[in-house]
């Protein structure tokens, strides 16, 4: 059970092959609403996955089951091996410690201004840093997401694309070993879009993270994806490269695909 | 219209059900290490400091108007003299907690529900969570415990202010110095007046503070239940806090 965890703080350069994430015949309902009926799949270390699927699919729902916020009916979920369901609460917090977590709707708190909305994980989750290393680091992730300015702003003075980037800077600011990304360039003009798109890339590939990155974005998948997974009706539907999928002459996917591209040229 | 009572009542009793397990959840934490000290000073400064306003308006008129209505009654059995213990009794012994607390439960009992109801509503208690902070630790205990801190410190002011708005009214008809008003009033008013006062208004605190952070926890999705929590938080706290006079004047009756 602890191998996984220990290879991988020996050498964060882990072979392909072994999972950061795997899920195995997930069952999620919201009283007789079957959300997620079957899902199972595998988020190999230091591995990009994009996860594609329309709205209403339970794209949410399935991050959100990773890291515990909801509970499913049925199924095992592992993140580094370990059970999540069967962890006790300290082990659940210490696992959410490795956890990037973007929200889809951002969840900046907003009593608090940016630098202290950066500040919050990091003073929770690393203790040890000192004030100006928390500094250092909040002053490059804002320049990251191309928004040094905010630092002082409350999150009701920013627009809705700015909130986003910010709540990117707050979920990549801990260099977490999972990164789940809800939706990360939704709302995000094109120019926007593509250079979060590149950061997610950069991040996985200097840090050797495991992203789950959910998004409509045909061009964010395209810029991060290493496999892409189509979830349909619950299940899983199609699985593979990003080629694959665009070659693809499933209806479904074509459509997908389709519409997603008239987005991106608007 | 026969059943309309019972259902009223079924959906208060298990109002009432979830809050206890709220409560003892609360509890829980708040025995437990890392303890929000900075939270916790925001809350008490949130809580107490803002409210000061509209607290000492309600304060001062409560005084006012109570000696106003008195004193024509009080002439008629010659007894003028008694006035100021007579306000002095009534503030702190039942007017001023009371008002006070139901002023509070308006104000800080909505806010806690709106805030709390919209953090949730918006992920932000999920997020607290995925970042390893307990939400109930972090932003339930200190509201609550800033609240049963506060409330009281808030009563014991609003009494105070009651007594010069008290004094400012037995000097439109008569004429007093404030010290002889003091005097009087303080010669009628014993520990035993002050101390289930001071005790009940703990409850009161913790009650307006447990309810408003159990109604913006509890709150639903969509932005619509924010605004059921504020408004539920409000009525709840209400009416435990006057449950809680009733229970307490019982008490103390039984003391006396
Ligand atoms: N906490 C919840 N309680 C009840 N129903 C829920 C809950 N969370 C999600 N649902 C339902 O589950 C379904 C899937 O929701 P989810 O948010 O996962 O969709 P999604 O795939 O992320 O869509 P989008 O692309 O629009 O974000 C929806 O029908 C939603 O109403
Ligand atoms: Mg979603």
């Amino acid at each position: 059970m602890n191998r996984a965890q220990t290879e991988n703080k020996a050498s964060p350069e882990t072979k392909s092959g072994e999972a950061a994430v795997e899920i195995n015949d997930l069952k999620k309902s919201f009283g007789t609403q079957e959300v997620l009926k079957n899902v199972s799949l595998r988020l190999l270390k230091g591995e990009n996955l994009v996860v594609l699927g329309r709205s209403g699919m339970g794209k949410s729902v399935l991050a959100k089951c990773i890291v515990r916020l909801l509970n499913p009916d049925s199924g095992t979920i592992k993140v580094f091996g370990e059970n999540v369901g069967e962890l006790n609460r300290h082990g659940l917090s210490e696992l959410r410690k490795k956890i990037g977590f973007l929200f889809q709707s951002g969840a900046l708190y907003d009593s608090m201004t940016v630098r202290q909305n950066l500040e919050f994980p990091l003073r929770r989750i690393k203790k040890d840093l000192s004030k100006k290393e928390i500094d250092e680091k909040i002053m490059k992730v804002l320049e990251d997401v191309g928004l040094p300015d905010a630092l002082n702003k409350m999150p009701s003075q920013l627009s809705g694309g700015m909130r986003k980037r910010i709540s990117v800077a707050r979920t990549i600011i801990l260099d977490p070993m999972l990164m789940l990304y809800d939706e990360p360039t939704t709302g995000l003009d094109p120019a926007t879009s593509d250079e979060i798109s590149a950061l997610i890339d950069d991040i996985q590939r200097k840090l050797k993270t495991s992203s789950l990155i959910i998004t409509h974005d045909i061009e964010c998948a395209r810029a991060t994806a290493d496999r892409v997974i189509m979830l349909h009706d619950g299940e899983v539907h199609l699985e593979g490269k990003l080629e694959a999928f665009e070659k693809s002459a499933d209806p479904l996917i074509v459509s997908f695909f389709k519409s997603s591209h008239g987005q991106s040229h608007k | 219209m026969e059943k309309f009572v019972p259902v009223q009542a079924s959906i208060l009793l298990t109002d009432v059900a979830d809050l206890f397990v709220f409560l003892l959840r609360t509890i829980k934490e708040t025995f437990s290490r890392n303890f929000e000290f900075r939270e916790f000073l925001r809350q008490c400064f949130q809580i107490g400091y803002k409210s000061l306003p509209l607290v000492s308006i309600t304060g001062i008129i409560e005084g006012l108007v109570l000696t106003i209505q008195s004193r024509p009654s009080l002439l008629k059995f010659g007894a003028v003299s008694m006035l100021p213990g007579m306000v002095a009794v009534s503030l702190i012994r039942e007017m001023g907690p009371v008002i006070t607390a139901l002023i509070c439960a308006g104000k800080i009992g909505s806010g806690m529900g709106a805030e709390l109801g919209s953090m949730k509503v918006t992920e932000q208690i999920d997020a607290m969570e995925v970042s390893s902070t307990n939400p109930i630790r972090f932003l339930v205990v200190t509201r609550v415990l800033a609240a049963t801190l506060m409330i009281p410190i808030l009563i014991i002011y609003a009494d105070a202010l009651g007594m010069l708005g008290g004094w400012a009214g037995a000097n439109i008809k008569g004429d007093v110095t404030l010290v002889l008003f003091f005097t009087q009033a303080f010669a009628h008013v014993g520990f035993d007046d002050l101390l289930p006062a001071v005790i009940k208004s703990f409850f009161f605190g913790g009650v307006i503070g447990l309810v408003g952070c159990y109604k913006g926890y509890s709150a639903g999705r969509g932005t619509e239940s924010v605004g059921i929590a504020a408004n539920s938080a409000v009525v709840l706290a209400s009416l435990l806090v006057i449950i809680i006079d009733v229970i307490a004047v019982q008490i103390t009756d039984m003391f006396t």
